[in-house]
């Protein structure tokens, strides 16, 4: 074999090295093509054939722990269970303040009290005598639930999947991969089940410790329980299937096919707004014991994964690594477009669709978005339809005008993006313990001391500097759109603002260190130990980011000359600190479970404290006239007495001060303009089934605005090849040099 | 050979007791079982009660490591330690305290990881190696100088703002691929991934090259290259004939290690690129203090880790004749 001598070896290198950018590029070119076949748009995420369809796109950020309704409390997991499953009751989605409707129920149950003697009570009866009360709750009939193999019937009428061989489950992956479905009709029986499931040795339902305070016999009913499992085998390990329906629940009795009864203890009107949630949705017996096989567990194929229910959508994939989709449940039941809302949405076209067949979208697609800059630029892509908006993009969407009020800015307004703002039904605030012989106690001192701090820590500003301005001063536990919250003069903190031309103007630095030396601190020095005061704050949060804040907290506390020594903490070692007691101020928020003042308040009840009963009372706040009040107020109906009560206790938690009263968030929305009919709603959890989309405009912007631009790459690749051409040279050059030196040595 | 490795697999098994053990301890010290329990059952209205039925539920309600209520060799078996550890063994991965088959789960997110990881490993490897093999060729002219301020600048920028920026430049201005995500949709697929694995090979180079150009250049003065270059072979037979195949041996050391761990994925790519893998995986579990998930994950990092090492030994004795493995 001939050898090739040194230039043939450069020139086939050279060779190569070119056949290889040209077969690059054509490769490069090749993958382009395809990908784009089809589809004009190249960094479109879904796939081609979706485009122009009836698809709404959102994304998650955090997949969802649970999606049993026994076992699911958090928003991002009522996102989609809230879609799924229907409660008898729901919020109705446009009327203002929010309002219970039925959902399944053929009406909003009223509930009868009864005395201990078991004699009816009139509606007003004190409270004293209602040892009881009973909903009997009927609901429609014809209600189908979505297709699903745990309905799937052999022609003898034996379920297909409820006794799965290995056989069977060697080509099942996912729920989909079941050949046939079935569906039956919604019965009482669903509901009763739900609610056996709440005391499930099985489950671990957030809801059951404060349910078996008042639903007759489910504390009793979850030893029984308890006891049937252990003897079934089941454990740590080794879950076994529980028939609920052989074990009766005394507090819950079907009355018939579509009708239940829940017997509570004394009077409690909060459980309709229980009732509305999916702690309370219905259950199948089939679906339970369809997933309770150890086979389908092991693929993660659970009631926990897969919800089973009768909404509008039925959830076809749960990847929670990457996509849920739910599609539109074909079994779906009448119901229409709400034709009464609040005032002003006929005029923002929100009653445009009123009277027409819900839902209107086929499929919602939700992807998972870890960080907010990728979901933020594919919303402005066009791939998202709504989004959020991270404190990051802040000043890209949002401007604000001289009077203060949010707007969007000139980009946003460009591409046609709306904006809605709604406040939150939740507190954010910072707590005394009242249990501390500094902050706490309830003496005159003791009080002027906090409200001197509640002058002292400027909540507006907090808002305009680490919230952008979304949010609203807290005067009280109660943020608006609650019953009990007041407007104007009258809703005011007296302790911490003044009245003035029409407005709320925190008090003076002044005033406040008046009261801090009428509290025992001239100056800031403790008048018995001549020591200047300092003051612990607990908080969870920690790191960099949080370093602004506290830097702003200190100097709240320097205006009236008070230390701060700030012991941020991880999540554990607060939650063990304020269990404890050991806390001396904190911050900590509350969301509502319910639209009533009852779910604000209780967080101040005193045998509600967090250090000596478990409690949500974190400030450990004990003011025996509040706590009357309390329980006089929290079983009444929204009448102007309940007000007047409410009013008494502000005034006294007011003056008391166990909280600086923080903020009530305001949230910010944007959505395309292809998207129709939304009004943000806190408290319903099934909004999708309103929501319009128009595919055929959205199709349109997001050609528009994501066109490929291809010049960049090919600059790139000629400085590329260009930066070459010295090097190849140089190369060149050495070898004739090494060759010459070869040739003269010879 | 066998019997080396078979030895090595015998020595792996304290150093993965002893990983299990550290990790146990080390995630205890910071984590109370009731913490976990707390993390799991949300904020709210959770009571003791709850909190101390999910621990028997789960397994925690047993004392860490040594049960002075027991008696016999159950002082050790019936502790949460010896529970929790002796599975991992058997490859039996249990449940995730969310209540998810984890190796059901970590079969599902292998293959997004691996998508990612093999293609920038491989090509990053064979652009390092070239690159690198090309400053050491123009070695002392501009090529080489300013080769090694590219990489020295590429070193010092961090992995995220490559994955911002190439996400700002690439997916968001020019418009050519997907931000993120992750699609099962045929060829449609490699949309998702040029991206992530462009922006693995170029955040590599700074450092891979660096590395690999002093390997050349300390082969390069050797004097069997002199002892080549005598003979009258080019620069360019002499780097990859003779130079190249030397410097395998400090190469392999670097890179077989890592081929196993790349099942582990990227926590950052990831989680900018919303990929399904298993770094994501890991951490996710770590936020969610799910102890189930990051002790199987560590222990399937240090058992990788190991066969890593191995791999490593078995391929010095292919590159160089003069390695035996000794028994």
């Amino acid at each position: 074999m001939n050898k090739l001598n040194d230039r043939q070896v450069v020139s086939i290198v050279g060779l190569n090295f070119l056949r290889l950018v040209r077969q690059g590029a054509w490769l490069a070119f090749m993958t382009m093509a395809l990908t784009a076949c089809g589809n004009a748009s190249w960094n479109n995420p879904y796939p081609a054939s979706e485009s122009g369809k009836n698809i709404l796109y959102a994304a998650f950020n955090e997949r969802p722990k649970h999606l049993d309704p026994a076992q699911s409390y958090s928003a991002n997991e009522y996102e989609f269970i809230g879609e799924i499953y229907e409660p008898v009751l729901q919020y109705s989605y446009l009327k203002r303040p929010y309002q219970l409707e039925p959902l399944t129920a053929t009406a909003i149950p009223h509930p009868v009290y009864y005395a201990a003697d078991g004699k009816v009570l009139p509606q007003d009866a004190p409270l004293g005598k209602i040892a009881y009360s009973l909903y009997t709750i009927h609901i429609k009939h014809g209600i189908m639930y979505q297709p699903h193999p745990a309905f799937a019937r052999d022609a003898q009428g034996h379920f297909l999947y409820h006794h799965l061989t290995e056989a069977q489950l060697s080509n099942i992956h996912t729920l989909s991969d079941f050949a046939h479905t079935g569906t039956r009709e919604l019965t009482a029986a669903d509901y009763v089940y739900e609610i056996k499931r709440l005391a499930s040795p099985r489950l671990h339902s957030p809801i059951f410790g404060l349910m078996s305070e008042y639903i007759v016999g489910l504390a009793d009913y979850a030893r029984t329980l308890q006891r049937a499992y252990r003897q079934l085998g089941g454990g740590e390990g080794h879950p076994v299937y529980l028939d609920l329906t052989k074990y009766p629940l005394s507090g819950v009795k079907l009355l018939g096919r579509y009708t239940y009864q829940i017997k509570v203890r004394g009077k409690y009107p909060q459980l309709l707004y229980w009732l509305a949630m999916p702690f309370f949705a219905p259950v199948p017996k089939e679906a339970d014991e369809f997933y309770s096989q150890a086979g389908l567990q092991d693929r993660n194929i659970t009631l926990d994964w897969f919800p089973v229910g009768t909404g509008a959508y039925m959830m076809t994939e749960n990847n929670p690594n990457r996509r849920i989709v739910l599609r539109r449940n074909p079994n779906f039941h009448d119901e229409f477009y709400p034709s009464e809302g609040a005032p002003g949405d006929a005029a923002r076209g929100l009653l445009a669709d009123a009277g027409k067949k819900l839902p209107f979208i086929d499929e919602a697609v939700y992807s998972l978005e870890k960080e907010d800059l990728p979901y933020w630029n594919k919303f402005l892509q066009g791939y998202y339809d709504f989004s959020g908006i991270s404190s990051d993009n802040f000043d890209k969407a949002i401007t604000f005008t001289q009077s203060g009020s949010a707007g969007l800015t000139r980009d946003m307004k460009k591409r046609h993006i709306h904006l809605l703002t709604a406040v939150q039904p939740s507190t954010a605030y910072l707590g005394f313990n009242m249990l501390d012989p500094v902050v706490g106690g309830y003496s005159e001192k003791q009080c002027k001391l906090r409200q001197a701090i509640s002058i002292a820590i400027n909540y507006e500003q907090y808002i305009a500097i680490f919230n952008n301005g979304r949010g609203i001063p807290a005067y009280s536990p109660i943020p608006p759109g609650i019953f009990g919250y007041r407007k104007g003069e009258a809703g005011i903190n007296p302790y911490v603002y003044n009245w003035r031309d029409g407005h709320a103007v925190r008090k003076s630095i002044a005033y406040a260190r008046k009261l801090l030396a009428e509290a025992g601190y001239p100056n800031g020095i403790d008048q018995k130990t001549g020591q200047p005061l300092l003051i612990n704050f607990d908080t969870p949060a920690s790191g960099s980011g949080s370093k602004p804040w506290f830097d702003w907290l200190r100097k709240q506390f320097a205006k009236i000359n008070v230390q701060l020594n700030i012991r941020d903490t991880n999540y554990n070692r607060f939650q063990d600190k304020m269990s404890k007691g050991n806390a001396q101020m904190f911050n900590w928020g509350w969301n509502a479970d319910y639209p009533d003042p009852e779910n604000f308040l209780f967080l101040l009840y005193g045998p509600n404290s967090e250090v000596s009963s478990q409690g949500e009372n974190s400030a450990n706040y004990s003011n025996p006239k509040f706590d009357r009040l309390f329980v006089q107020m929290k079983n009444m109906n929204d009448t102007p007495q309940r007000q007047a009560i409410i009013n008494k206790m502000l005034k006294i938690a007011q003056h008391d001060a166990p909280w600086v009263w923080g903020y009530h968030p305001v949230s910010y929305t944007l959505f395309h303009q292809w998207l129709k009919n939304v009004k943000p709603n806190a408290m319903a959890q099934n909004t999708l089934k309103y929501q319009r989309v128009n595919p055929q405009e959205r199709q349109l912007y997001r050609h528009k605005w994501n066109k490929p631009i291809l010049w960049p790459v090919w600059l790139l690749l000629v400085i590329l090849f260009i930066s070459l051409v010295p090097a190849v040279i140089t190369y060149r050059r050495k070898e004739h040099q090494a060759m010459a030196k070869r040739a003269g040595g010879r | 050979m066998f019997a080396y490795i078979v030895r090595r697999l015998l020595y792996a098994v304290p150093i993965l007791i002893g990983v299990n053990l550290l990790t146990f301890a080390l995630f205890f010290m910071v984590n109370s079982p009731d913490d976990m329990a707390r993390m799991q059952l949300g904020i709210k209205h959770v009571r003791q009660a709850d909190i101390d039925k999910w621990k028997h539920d789960h397994g925690y309600d047993k004392p860490l490591f040594i049960n002075h209520k027991a008696s016999g060799l159950h002082v050790l078996t019936d502790t949460i330690f010896y529970t929790k550890s002796v599975s991992l063994f058997t490859f039996h991965f249990g449940k995730s305290d969310g209540g998810r088959d984890i190796g059901y789960d970590i079969r599902q997110r292998m293959g997004p990881s691996l998508a990612i990881a093999i293609p920038a490993f491989i090509v990053g490897l064979l652009v390092n190696i070239t690159f690198a093999l090309l400053l050491a060729f123009f070695r002392a002219t501009y090529v080489d100088i300013w080769g090694v301020v590219f990489c020295v600048i590429m070193m010092s920028i961090s992995s995220m703002f490559y994955i911002i920026g190439g996400q700002y430049l690439v997916s968001k201005t020019l418009h050519l691929v997907p931000i993120s995500g992750f699609g099962y949709y045929g060829l449609s697929t490699f949309k998702f991934l040029i991206l992530p694995i462009l922006i693995g090979i170029i955040s590599g180079i700074g450092s891979g090259s660096r590395w690999y150009r002093t390997i050349f250049l300390e082969e390069i003065g050797r004097d069997y290259v002199r002892t080549a270059r005598a003979k009258g072979l080019s620069e360019l037979r002499v780097l990859f004939r003779h130079v190249l195949k030397n410097a395998m041996i400090p190469i392999l050391t670097g890179v077989v290690v890592v081929i196993p761990l790349l099942f582990l994925g990227s926590l950052l790519t990831e989680s900018f690129f919303g990929i399904p893998g298993l770094g994501s995986y890991t951490i996710d579990a770590i936020q969610a203090q799910d102890f189930a998930i990051v002790r199987v994950m560590v222990f399937l990092g240090s058992l990788l880790y190991i066969f890593g090492l191995i791999l490593t030994d078995i391929s010095y004795t292919l590159f160089d004749p003069r390695i035996r493995l000794q028994e």
